[in-house]
């Protein structure tokens, strides 16, 4: 390979990176076009999201959930499919996890884990059910997801009829043997800030997915899928059960991801507690490459640029962040084959 | 009688923008364009109605700013999928994100509120004499986008199916490559295809704001996902997704009939979704996209 192909190969690579720096670069002209200085207001953002220990730990409570969707949606793609569902799972998990917490009488540290399981379950259930449609009749789980994220909704609000406190939208407490506690109870440099136990799961999490992907039989078949599914049949790989089979992990992660505002913030659930993290893990995943340690980076910085966003918001809306998340996915998207096309061209 | 004329007439007013925006993702995804950014569109939509009729007073240059503005939006999409050949599903999710943000940034700049715009005017009836003192139905057809809508579902369906434009672009939509070994210019057809999908969702929009003299945050509340349904519904096919779009909305319309009943409306409220997933799973017939739907047209590879 010539010293020019391989420059260019290492730019395709770098796509995620010409993404952010061209989304940022957009949204400067936002900024400029409201009569504030991009530089200093970037600036801004960041030193107050990673700068300060009540600052990092904002943006790692913000970036929790992000881990598990990202995840979510990188395990599925590495399968070859789309899980647009992270959203409804999300929820679907954190509604499971707090009536568990709520209603189940169980001691110490077990109601905790029967919680988390109830939240692995619940996503875990409602992603299995488009990964068996796809297995059983071809139905585009695409399509398929987004259906299922609104007749979540409809179940939630439906059950939250008898379950949800008076004239609010928010069930009953969690029993405190079912709460994760604070981070700043063991790093008192977080102090204030609301990241708690669900960031070491999450972390774990990430770990145990790479070591799935990349290190397990299944993990193997379910990429071997994702590249080239006639090929994996032909090796001996039930494309339907491997699908099926990640669709259901995808939507057990995406579960959890609930759990962090449920058992590890507010202690109940709440309608639209999720805050679009569902749709921001795609985002997470397109960033992080569908690698967990790309998703950790990609979610954190998506966590910095949430609450950073809330620092600024005196000066430029916070909306803008909105705006650079979109703009994100749309470059990133847009990068990545047009500089494999230019490598390809010159090498 | 009367009762069921009201209820046909609320029906099919709900119905109206969600017709409007199946109808343009038909034409989209007829090209081979996944179109799921309807959502978006339908903000912007709403967003450009209620600037130009708050700019200018009057409501019909606000419909004229909501086409422009759906159609800029839509643009970004074709440029994104077909000439970037970027993945199509998530542009569209891309999209509908950054309309939600730049509806929100600009609902904040301009009116300085998060959540609504201050009053606009509304599309004004039509005269129509005895005939608008029918009970329901009369106020409907006094209503030019109802009108409106009901010409274009016929439009629509000719151009796609009787017009030389339509028969191009669903060629281009089954197989390009043999689209362009004819000489078909693919990715003109397909970024028009796009553009008509922003259009018209985005006058599903305007009625929207137009109907509420008001745009407020959020305001499309998932009927864009509605409408997408629909369009799975009705098989890619303009009149079909209409039709789907007729049954939704009846479906909305009972809502509000049952309200404070006991029966619950949250299944009334997914009865759009379930029906598309049974229509996915082969139980309302096939549903089936076009076949090269989702594949971005690389002339160096054909």
């Amino acid at each position: 390979m010539s010293a020019r192909a391989a420059r260019w190969r290492l730019l395709v690579a770098l796509a995620p990176l010409v993404a952010v720096l061209a989304a940022l670069a957009a949204g400067a002209i936002f900024i400029a076009g409201i009569g504030e200085r991009p530089l200093e207001i970037y600036a801004l953002l960041f030193r107050e999201a990673l700068g300060t220990g009540y600052g990092l730990g904002q943006t790692l409570f913000r970036a929790t959930p992000l881990l598990f969707t990202g995840l979510a949606v990188a395990l599925g793609f590495r399968a070859g499919l789309f899980n647009i569902g992270v959203e409804g799972q999300m929820v679907l998990g954190g509604f499971a996890a707090a009536l568990v917490g709520a209603y189940v009488p169980l001691p110490g540290v077990a109601l905790a884990l029967a919680a988390l399981a109830a939240a692995a379950l619940a996503g875990g259930a409602w992603g299995a059910l488009p990964g068996a449609l796809k297995a059983r009749f071809g139905a585009h789980e695409v399509i398929n997801t987004i259906m299922l994220n609104f007749i979540a909704f409809s179940i939630v609000s439906y059950a939250g009829r008898t379950l949800f406190e008076n004239a609010t939208v928010r069930t009953r407490e969690i029993a405190p043997a079912a709460e994760l506690p604070r981070l700043e109870t063991m790093l008192p440099a977080l102090h204030g800030s609301p990241v708690n136990l669900t960031l070491p799961i999450a972390l774990l999490l990430a770990l145990a997915t790479g070591v799935l992907l990349f290190r397990t039989r299944l993990g193997y078949e379910l990429r071997a899928v994702g590249l080239n599914a006639p090929a994996a049949e032909y090796g001996g790989i039930a494309i339907g059960r491997t699908q099926a089979l990640a669709m259901t992990l995808s939507g057990a992660l995406a579960g959890l991801g609930g759990t962090n505002f449920v058992l590890g913030y507010k202690h109940y659930f709440e309608l639209g507690f999720s805050g679009g993290a569902g749709f921001i893990g795609i985002a997470v995943a397109l960033l992080g490459r569908n690698h967990p340690l790309g998703v950790i980076v990609a979610a954190l910085f998506f966590g910095a640029l949430s609450y950073g966003g809330l620092v600024v918001n005196q000066r430029v809306p916070r909306e803008l962040v909105e705006v650079l998340e979109a703009l994100v996915i749309l470059f990133a998207i847009s990068a990545q084959p047009l500089l494999e096309r230019a490598a390809r061209r010159w090498s | 009688m009367i009762a069921a004329l009201l209820f046909l007439a609320a029906a099919l007013r709900i119905s109206v923008p969600y017709a409007l925006a199946a109808m343009g993702s038909a034409v989209s995804e007829r090209g081979g364009v996944i179109c799921i950014a309807l959502e978006g569109l339908m903000l912007t939509g709403a967003l450009g109605y209620t600037l130009g009729a708050y700019a200018t007073g009057d409501p019909w240059l606000g419909v004229g700013a909501a086409v422009l503005a759906g159609a800029l939006v839509a643009w970004l999409h074709a440029e994104v999928t077909v000439r970037f050949r970027a993945d199509q599903i998530t542009s569209g999710l891309g999209i509908n994100l950054l309309a939600a943000g730049l509806t929100r940034f600009v609902l904040v700049r301009v009116f300085h509120s998060s959540s609504n715009s201050p009053r606009v005017p509304g599309l004004p009836e039509i005269p129509l004499g005895a005939l608008g003192r029918l009970p329901g139905l009369g106020a409907l057809l006094a209503s030019p986008l109802v009108l409106a809508t009901i010409a274009l579902v016929v439009v629509v369906q000719f151009l796609l199916f009787r017009s030389v434009f339509g028969l191009r672009l669903r060629a281009i939509g089954e197989r390009p490559e043999a689209a362009a070994t004819l000489g078909l210019p693919v990715t003109r057809y397909r970024i028009a295809g796009v553009l008509c999908c922003g259009v018209l969702a985005a006058l599903g929009g305007a009625w929207l704001a137009s109907e509420q003299h008001s745009f407020t945050d959020g305001m499309t509340g998932g009927r864009g996902y509605i409408a997408l349904a629909a369009m799975i519904v009705g098989k890619w096919n303009p009149a079909g997704a209409a039709a789907a779009c007729l049954l939704f909305g009846a479906a909305e319309a009972l809502q509000i009939v049952l309200q404070g009943s006991a029966f619950p409306s949250e299944l009334l409220q997914a009865l759009p979704y379930l029906v598309t997933m049974l229509a996915l799973a082969g139980f309302i017939g096939r549903a089936t996209a076009p076949r090269a739907i989702g594949v971005p047209y690389d002339p160096e590879e054909a």
